[in-house]
């Protein structure tokens, strides 16, 4: 998900954990990073585009480029 | 029907509005604002139904999950599954959700159902949602639940009578929980049933509100969005110098005036006379005189506060936040330090990752909290000439601005330092929610002003009149021997302590008097102002006490001296509450030491530099 562009769409396959136990993980499936579920990027930070703002159901939720990199979009809805 | 007392609990997702339901059902008036995390410990409250009986409300603070991952979503975490130690759990948790936000509030709701316990849920701010066209079905979402649903808007007066009368007619149940101990549901899972719950019950005719979307390209833009925050930021400053000064004025010719009527009755009594124009007077009535530029200040920071701004200008900060080794998340604890560092750090809760966290703790004294200003604003206005800059600024407002930004600038160099000792190259986590945007409530705001008038006041007629007559007492007596050449307090207590510290402050360019001041002030730096005109007013001759202590220290101190005390106060750790809230928020005196000792080394060796260039320049 962070290889999206502003205002760009995408549809979530899953979360990845980077390390066994990964908070981070579970916390962004809890918050509604989950399979089938629509995601936008409503906007980026000044200054390299790190964090983004991510729009998942009826919430916006900052996330740094680290975070984002965990939530894998199905292929062919990223494009 | 039992009259007996009955034990509620609200939880649920942050910013859903429990705290404006607690202030609305037992009348108190907890902090309320327009983030995730304004409330981290659990408040307690309780208010009698019409049926007369009493209900005991907890309120705690909000959490995404029972999961939890930060300090102050433990705490609701462990009431709600009745860890919580020496504690029967509530008799029911009533789980309060956002109605324009069921998407990820609901989520909770099937966590929390899963405990097994009684609980109902509260469908707060549905008049927002309503506004917003979006229709949700209570009657429908309760059989779906299988747990009551209650219409609720806290900030209306009449928005909680549903909720009281099914309060008053709950009985608990005798049977122990039911599903407790359930295998945990996948996330998956969860959020399916949520999904099938909303389009049973809910229509949504669009994701988010059109206001927040057309407000948001403009704030979060990258480059119109700061420019943006740097001009609110720098308002404020301008506004609090510039606009509080004629109020000051105005309440400094009251002080005056009611120092000579009461000051008339005593002329029989010098010593009496004394200890009320020198002491009371001049030092309590000198602090008395800030309580506009407080004002506005709080007026600011509550307004941005209800706005739900703050957040967005984290999200804004937090690349240059994250790279001094702070996070995004430090904005609203280092803003409100800007406050009072106390309730600062005792935000820093919010904050999940530890590390952040400490951080943020270690640098919040070094923002510039109000207390502070008394100090700033007395030197500037003795030393700063009130002229204008390029036609549109106030050297006054600049100056102050300049003091507030050396606060910020050290704050942010000294994380950077502490995350190059820790050699931390680890991952961070930020995973902030933005909220909607509301408009101020204007009788809100008021309340929260009229507090802080209370709670200054208060702070003026406690501890610093109580200081301020202590050092009367320490500058008067004993009184100077026969024949005595200076003046009377250069003999007394105060007038020797303060002499033997010259020996460490004199190379800072401090006389003995400001050294005297320093003492007091670590009780409440605005001491030091009130101390200096005790101190002025008792050292000086008939003719001196009469003039205002802005003057007396213009004519008497150097230019050196005043910029060496503002570095001074810009690092000071000269706050034993803050050393106290530190203690207990790291429960370590380990830091507690860390920082009263690098705040201290940082005051010196700037109020050093400050001084011997300034000299050498002058």
């Amino acid at each position: 998900m962070s290889e999206l562009r502003k205002g760009g769409c995408g549809i979530v396959d899953g979360v990845d954990d980077v390390q066994p136990g990964d908070v981070i993980a579970r916390r962004l499936r809890e918050l509604g990073f989950v399979s089938g579920e629509p995601v936008r990027v409503v906007a980026v930070a000044p200054l390299g585009g790190d964090p983004m703002l991510v729009q998942v159901g009826y919430t916006r939720f900052a996330l740094r480029r680290t975070e984002a990199d965990r939530v894998r979009l199905a292929a062919e809805a990223a494009a | 029907m039992t009259a007996s007392t009955l034990r509620i609990a609200l939880v649920g997702n942050p910013n859903c509005g429990k705290t404006a339901l607690f202030n609305r059902l037992t009348g108190s008036h907890q902090k309320v604002a327009n983030y995730a995390g304004v409330t981290v410990e659990r408040k307690e409250g309780h208010f009698t139904t019409p049926s007369d009986r009493l209900v005991q409300v907890m309120d705690l603070p909000g959490t995404y999950s029972l999961q939890a991952v930060s300090p102050d979503e433990a705490i609701t975490r462990d009431v709600c599954e009745g860890r919580s130690a020496g504690e029967m759990p509530p008799d029911l948790i009533v789980c309060v959700v956002d109605a324009t936000n069921l998407r990820l509030h609901l989520r909770f709701v099937l966590e929390v159902r899963r405990l097994g316990r009684p609980m109902l849920v509260a469908l707060n701010m549905i008049d927002a949602a309503r506004r917003r066209g979006i229709r949700v079905d209570a009657a429908r979402l309760a059989e779906r639940l299988g747990v009551p649903v209650i219409e609720t808007v806290a900030v209306r007066r009449d928005g909680v009578t549903a909720l009281v009368t099914e309060l008053d007619a709950f009985t608990p149940p005798n049977t122990a929980p039911a599903a407790a101990g359930a295998a945990p549901a996948t996330p998956e899972a969860l959020h399916a049933e949520v999904r099938s719950l909303l389009e049973d019950a809910v229509s949504m005719p669009r994701a988010t509100a059109a206001v927040d979307d057309a407000i948001d390209r403009v704030v979060l833009h990258p480059v119109l969005g700061l420019v943006l925050l740097a001009v609110i930021m720098f308002l404020i400053f301008q506004a609090v110098f510039a606009w509080a000064a004629p109020l000051q004025d105005l309440l400094a010719g009251w002080v005056g005036a009611a120092g000579e009527w009461v000051g008339g009755f005593l002329d029989s009594m010098p010593m009496l006379q004394s200890l009320v124009l020198d002491g009371v007077f001049a030092g309590a009535g000198t602090v008395v005189e800030f309580l506009p530029q407080i004002l506005l200040l709080f007026l600011f920071i509550l307004a941005l506060e209800e706005s739900g701004y703050l957040p967005r200008a984290a999200f804004l900060l937090d690349r240059l936040m994250h790279a001094a080794g702070l996070t995004g998340r430090s904005f609203i604890p280092l803003l409100s330090s800007f406050a009072c560092a106390i309730p600062g750090i005792m935000a820093t809760r919010s904050i999940a990752d530890p590390r952040d966290r400490l951080t943020t703790i270690l640098v919040a004294p070094l923002m510039t909290c109000s207390a502070r200003l008394p100090v700033y604003t007395l030197l500037i206005a003795a030393f700063i000439p009130r002229r204008e800059v390029a036609g549109l600024f106030n050297l006054q407002g600049l100056v102050l601005f300049g003091l507030y930004f050396a606060g910020v600038a050290s704050a942010l160099l000294v994380a950077r330092v502490i995350k190059w000792m820790r050699r931390d190259r680890s991952e961070h986590s930020l995973l902030m929610e933005l909220p909607s945007y509301r408009v101020p409530h204007p009788l809100d705001v008021a309340i929260g002003l009229w507090d802080r008038a209370k709670i200054f006041l208060q702070r003026v007629g406690g501890i610093i009149l109580a200081l301020t007559v202590l050092l009367w007492f320490l500058s008067s007596f004993p009184a100077p021997p026969e024949g005595a050449t200076q003046p009377a307090i250069d003999y007394s207590f105060a007038g020797r302590i303060g002499h033997w510290m010259t020996f460490i402050f004199a190379p800072i360019g401090f006389n003995w008097q400001i050294c005297i001041a320093l003492i007091p002030g670590l009780a409440a730096r605005e001491v030091a102002v009130s101390s200096l005109a005790t101190v002025y007013a008792l050292s000086g001759g008939e003719e001196e006490a009469a003039i205002q202590l802005g003057q007396i220290i213009a004519s008497q101190w150097s230019l050196a001296t005043a910029l060496s005390l503002l570095a001074w106060y810009v690092f000071a750790p000269q706050c034993l509450s803050t050393l106290a809230v530190i203690r207990r928020e790291t429960n370590s005196w380990r830091y507690v030491w860390i920082s009263a000792g690098y705040l201290f080394g940082l005051a010196y060796l700037a109020s050093f530099l400050t001084y011997q260039i300034t000299r050498a320049l002058t």
